[in-house]
């Protein structure tokens, strides 16, 4: 038994789900927005974790892994194109991003 | 009020304190301050799945998310020189207004459905035999090598691909990047041809 209601858990991670979401979509640096991914992620995985503390099973946690894992791809291969179109465009405000060409 | 809600309603407190910090102004204005306020929102969230039984992804959560992807974010801010954005980026525009009504509309509907879903959720005890190993690392380790076989060496691939693909792509002599303007027409059959060689065989710089 826990003390803790899972509705608490799961309004806890939908709250960062949502201040993960603002950030995405308010702010025009694309390396805050990546960090804010990340935030989102991390609450998805909270919610993994609630519900398997829950149900009383390991597969929650193994998933959540594997979101820990796709994250760190996401953030070396995201953080790798910002570094290329940096050096292209001498920024990173995506609202000065509107061409493909150079 | 038990030890183990005040110390869930801490820890949550301080991560969406933390990962507010990150988007509003006094902090959120410096890159560097931001990563740093999600770092810290980090620990706060592998001290949430400690709370929850959930041994080994606390430690993944602040080896991999603290330890390694953040400092490839810092390192990037760093290297790329970013100093404190302007003024221009705190504006309220309409457009972010729209964008802040959406997330609370978002989080509206999952509150609901929360609401709806929860009530009289029983958890498992864990006190119980059979839950002994719950969350710990022989017990995740044991499901990822058996179960989840597939899955897991897919992921080592991924995360291979990943790590090439960020080389190439963050490489300074892609093609394009390096070069001030396109080279004049007919530069192929002016060209001598040494240049040809060097071009044959470095690719590049």
């Amino acid at each position: 038994m826990t003390s803790i209601p899972l509705g608490h858990i799961l309004l806890l991670a939908a709250l960062l789900f949502g201040i993960g979401l603002a950030g995405v979509v308010t702010r025009r640096n694309v390396l805050v927005m990546l960090m804010s991914v990340e935030v989102m992620m991390n609450a998805v995985n909270l919610t993994l974790v609630g519900f398997s503390r829950y149900n009383g099973w390991t597969e929650g946690h193994v998933l959540a892994f594997f979101i820990i894992a796709v994250a760190a791809a996401e953030a070396a291969v995201g953080l790798a194109m910002v570094l290329a179109v940096f050096r292209l465009k001498q920024t990173t405000y995506v609202d000065e991003l509107r061409l493909l060409k150079r | 009020m038990t030890g183990e809600q005040i110390m869930f309603y801490l820890l949550g407190g301080g991560a969406v304190v933390a990962s507010a910090a990150m988007l509003l102004p006094p902090m959120g204005r410096n890159p560097i301050h931001s990563a740093i306020s999600l770092i810290v929102s980090f620990f706060f969230l592998a001290g949430l799945y400690a709370l929850l039984s959930a041994h080994m992804l606390s430690v993944l959560q602040i080896i991999v998310y603290a330890g390694a992807v953040m400092v490839l974010f810092t390192f990037v801010i760093m290297l790329l020189n970013l100093g404190p954005d302007e003024l221009q980026d705190t504006r309220i525009t309409p457009s972010r207004i729209a964008a802040g009504i959406l997330a609370l509309f978002v989080f509206g509907k999952l509150a609901t459905a929360i609401q709806l879903t929860t009530a009289g959720a029983q958890a498992v005890d864990l006190n119980d035999p059979g839950f002994a190993q719950f969350g710990t690392v022989p017990e995740v380790g044991r499901m990822m090598y058996t179960t989840f076989l597939v899955p897991f060496e897919l992921v080592s691939v991924l995360l291979l691909v990943a790590a090439v693909g960020a080389v190439v792509l963050a490489k300074r002599s892609l093609k394009y990047v390096d070069r001030p303007e396109p080279p004049p027409a007919g530069f192929e059959h002016a060209a001598p041809e040494s240049t040809e060689d060097a071009h044959a065989h470095g690719g590049g710089h």
